[in-house]
């Protein structure tokens, strides 16, 4: 088991404008779960692309030594010949397509052109089974979840007969039933002598599973971790990652809470799709000028519907209640209509509702309320670039100015794009759907300021998290949310994993 | 890594700045090669006051229509109907002109309404029924060319009043004739002047743009850039008004088209809507979410395409003073061709109006040279068609090297 399968010596890849790799060095042995962690824009995906060859030999310096030769890999199918198989941050299905058509997309089981369905769906059938799905390989993944979707991805890869599989924030969007199978897995593969690479913001299956742990900071290696010889708690690796001592994960806070700001009354709410089936039923909250209010729950159970159908409708069908702002009734029946009553909603998927990718973050910024730096319908554009130099050093957006597209920043730094956007539009009331997905901690905590900024002043803050942590950690109120009800409200003091999780249970037990 | 905390640069360097700017003076460089080798093959042909006019007059329509079909490809879709409304609205301006002798200045404002009114017939399908533009405007396109045939129930109509032909084929007159001082070679000073006045403008406010964003920080060309950029425009744009000046000066469409791009340009780099409609194109879902009505943008950039397919009908029907239902054939896939080779990303949200505006020129000139060669529309369509997949391929080459 001391062999090293891989080795990546002082690679450096520079983007237009930006180092995001400087000198980095990576040693995997063979049959170890290595992490790759660090801040967002620390370089990590990119380095994945690099050894994957994403981006190909010669468009950066430095070597990969792969199974004990140099490699120079100038495709991807080049990498996965030698059974080096990444799944990227993006999951890379058709939505349309079965999983078994999916699984042997561009590696047909054919003859002559000719598909062999019966043996791909055997086939299908047995990699499913080493992943634990037991759905049909004629299933389309749009009727499976996410986090069967990645699993999947998983059993794609095994159809390629890995030897060295990439995860980049494979957790990044399971609850964490999910995230546990899929860490299982994971320990299973190793059993079996297969190597992984893992990327991850959440420290806690790090510390479970990895073997190593390779922190990079700014483009460049900080230090690999070797979780066998030391107790490595999560405390010692964000060290390395932020550079320094974090004392708390989460900034104190002094609640001022006044008057009801929000109020929604028996929302109820059709499904989008299956127009006849009732989703939300009879959902009732408030939310309070300077209270962080949050929204727990499974996933599926509701939570971003009730905040999109809130929210001019965007999404849902036949939806009824009231909405009450400052305890007058509000129109939130369009979008235009939500934001001008003082919402704002952040989006959890922020590739494809929350940026316009091709745009800058100047442009992006100000989408939602370009009125404001616009008079007659004339953009001001040294206001807007004010505005957006603003926010990008207010959120201590990474990137070389504010004219990069959206879609060459990091995952955590287009988060914060998402949230300038909004933050932009002054709102009273601010909803955000899962707003520390896929960031790091020294993000996260800067998010959590924000949040905290904007409590201090006086707004009301709608969370949902499926990180129950974080909603303990940040929130003065929680409900709890199960099959399209709220089922409980608990007050700070009675919030915990567990009484969380009883309401849940309790309720299911009911229906 | 650069740091957050670097201070805002206001120039880039020269190399990253081609490179990020490469598609533009690309463009601009392959105009310039083009109108050179005709100039060359045609024996001079080309650059001959008349033969500009010519030039001007002939593709003016198109580079109408490109400023409007380059809002509908940023905006996510395309239409193919115009050619069909150039001939629709030709015919009934004819109809109303010459059955019904109303006077130009009636009819031509309605015939821009009813061309708003054909695009909104098409905009209403695409925009609030979610029906792909192709298919739509494909059908708009069979509607609107059967409708003109009905209309003018097979034949052409013309000749048109007087006044009224001049608007597309008359000049703008020399209010400067008193001043001339070389009446010999100068036949109209006003162009010269009003050129060079322009010139002089546009230098002023790039100059003042410059201090401006160096003052707050906002990004500006490289200076040698905007020199040689000043400098070729400057050279080119005065070289033509003289030749325009020893000939009979600005044709009346040339002032149209001029104001046209201006405006134009200014809505997509400046205003909300154009801002709108670049976000639209690039992620509809995110755009919505913004609180932007994506619904009624869509519907209005048919409308105002309609509106621009109209005013080229009836500058096409008076130039050759009658409207036949035959009219504006095959325009639709020149306009096309003009955003794509200007750089429009057929995906949506990519796209600038001076390119459209250079790739309409760069088809005119096309046109127009091989025209003069003698060749007939077999070579000229494959040599157009050739210059198309060209000028695409050199954006996709260039995006996936960057
Ligand atoms: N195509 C690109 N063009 C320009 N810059 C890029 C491009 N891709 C990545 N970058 C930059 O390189 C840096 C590293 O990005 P990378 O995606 O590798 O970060 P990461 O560590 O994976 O972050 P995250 O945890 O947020 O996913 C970032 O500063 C990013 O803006
Ligand atoms: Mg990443």
């Amino acid at each position: 088991m001391d062999n090293i399968i891989l080795e990546m010596r002082g690679i450096t890849k520079t983007f237009p404008g930006v180092k995001a790799l400087d000198d980095v060095n990576l040693k995997v042995r063979e049959g170890e779960i290595h992490a790759l962690v660090g801040e967002n824009g620390a370089g990590k995906s990119t380095l994945m692309k690099v050894l994957s060859g994403v981006y190909p030999a010669g468009s950066y310096d430095g070597e990969i030594h792969y199974d004990g030769e140099v490699r120079n890999f100038s495709t991807i199918s080049d990498s996965e010949h030698l059974g080096i198989i990444i799944i990227h941050q993006e999951l890379a299905l058709v939505p349309l397509l079965s999983i078994a058509e999916n699984i042997f997309l561009g590696n047909e089981i054919a003859e002559k052109g000719v598909i062999d369905w019966p043996q791909t769906f055997s086939r299908t059938r047995e990699l499913l089974g080493k992943v634990g799905l037991k759905e049909p390989p004629t299933t389309r993944i749009t009727d499976i979840g996410i986090g069967k979707q990645q699993l999947v991805e998983i059993a794609k890869a095994l159809s390629k007969k890995v030897r060295l599989l990439i995860l980049d924030e494979p957790t990044a969007s399971l609850n964490e039933t999910d995230s546990d199978a899929l860490l299982k897995l994971l320990m299973e593969f190793r059993k079996q002598g297969m190597t992984s690479i893992i990327i991850s913001h959440k420290l806690n299956e790090i510390k479970t599973v990895a073997d190593k742990i390779t922190i990079l900071r700014d483009g460049g290696t900080v230090e690999t971790l070797d979780c066998h010889n030391e107790d490595i708690g999560e405390d010692r690796i964000i060290k390395g990652m932020v550079g320094r001592d974090m004392e708390d994960r989460y900034p104190a806070r002094e609640p001022k809470i006044g008057e009801t700001l929000l109020e929604v009354k028996n929302w109820n709410v059709y499904h989008q799709h299956h127009r006849d089936r009732q989703f939300l039923y009879d959902v009732n909250f408030t939310v309070r000028a300077g209270e962080v209010v949050g929204i727990a729950g499974l996933m599926g159970a509701g939570r971003t519907e009730t905040a999109m159908s809130l929210f001019g409708k965007s999404w849902g069908h036949r939806i009824s209640g009231d909405v009450f702002m400052h305890g007058k009734r509000v129109d939130v029946s369009t979008i235009p209509r939500a934001i001008a009553a003082g919402l704002a909603y952040v989006t959890e998927d922020r590739k494809h509702l929350g940026l316009v990718l091709n745009n800058n973050i100047m442009h992006n910024t100000t989408l939602a309320n370009l009125d404001a730096v616009a008079s007659s319908g004339v953009i001001d554009t040294h206001a807007e670039a004010k505005v957006a130099t603003d926010y990008r050093s207010k959120l201590r957006i990474r990137s070389h100015s504010i004219y990069q597209e959206a879609v060459n920043l990091s995952g955590g730094n287009q988060q914060k794009v998402v949230l300038s956007k909004w933050l932009f539009t002054s709102p009273e009331v601010l909803i955000l759907d899962e707003p520390t997905r896929g960031i790091d901690v020294g993000a996260k905590y800067e998010i959590y300021t924000i949040i905290n900024q904007l409590a201090a002043e006086g707004k009301g803050i709608l969370m949902i998290s499926s990180e129950m942590p974080e909603l303990l950690g940040t929130c003065d109120r929680i409900y709890v949310m199960n099959e399209g009800r709220i089922v409980a409200e608990l007050s700070r003091s009675e919030a915990s994993q567990e009484s969380i999780m009883r309401a849940i249970m309790r309720s299911g037990e009911k229906h | 890594m650069v740091a957050e905390t670097s201070a805002a640069k206001t120039t880039p360097s020269i190399g990253v700045y081609l490179r990020n700017n490469i598609r533009e003076y690309g463009l601009l460089v392959a105009l310039v090669v083009i109108m050179l080798f005709f100039q060359v093959v045609t024996n001079g042909v080309l650059f001959k006051p008349v033969n500009i006019t010519n030039l001007i007059l002939q593709n003016s329509f198109i580079v109408i229509m490109a400023l409007g079909m380059l809002l509908i490809i940023v905006a996510g879709h395309i239409d193919l109907s115009v050619g069909s409304i150039v001939a629709f609205t030709g015919g009934i301006s004819a109809i109303m002109l010459v059955k019904w002798n109303l006077h130009y200045a009636v009819v031509v404002p309605l015939c821009l309404i009813l061309g708003g009114m054909v695009g909104a017939a098409q905009g209403y399908w695409v925009a609030y029924q979610k029906i792909p533009s192709f298919i739509v405007t494909l059908a708009g396109m069979l509607v609107f060319r059967g409708l003109t045939y009905l209309v003018l129930q097979n034949r052409p109509i013309g000749p048109f009043p007087k006044d009224f032909q001049v608007l597309s084929t008359g000049f703008v007159p020399d209010f400067l004739a008193f001043l001339n001082p070389a009446p010999g070679t100068i036949t109209n000073l006003a162009a010269l002047v009003v050129v060079v006045a322009l010139v002089a403008l546009a230098i002023y406010y790039g100059i003042k743009g410059r201090r401006t964003n160096v003052l707050h920080g906002t990004e500006n060309e490289p200076l040698a850039f905007f020199i040689l950029q000043m400098a070729v425009i400057a050279v080119v744009a005065i070289f033509l008004g003289f030749q325009l000046s020893t000939y009979k000066g600005f044709p009346n469409v040339l002032v149209v088209m001029g104001l046209l791009i201006a405006l134009y340009t200014f809505v997509t780099t400046r205003s909300t809507i154009g801002r709108r409609i670049y976000a639209m194109g690039g992620n509809e879902k995110a755009a919505k979410l913004s609180g932007i009505n994506t619904e009624r943008l869509t519907f209005y950039t048919f409308v105002n395409m309609g509106v621009l397919a109209a005013l080229a009908g009836m500058i096409i029907a008076a130039r050759l003073n009658s409207a036949t239902p035959k009219a504006g054939v095959g325009f639709e896939l020149d306009v096309i061709a003009a955003c794509f080779i200007g750089g429009a990303s057929a995906s949506g949200g990519v796209g600038k109006m001076t390119g459209a505006v250079i790739g309409a020129f760069i088809m005119g000139v096309m046109n127009n040279g091989m025209s003069i060669m003698g060749l007939g529309i077999d070579y000229q369509q494959l040599v157009k068609g050739l210059v198309l997949l060209a000028a695409v391929f050199f954006d996709v080459y260039n995006k996936n090297k960057g």
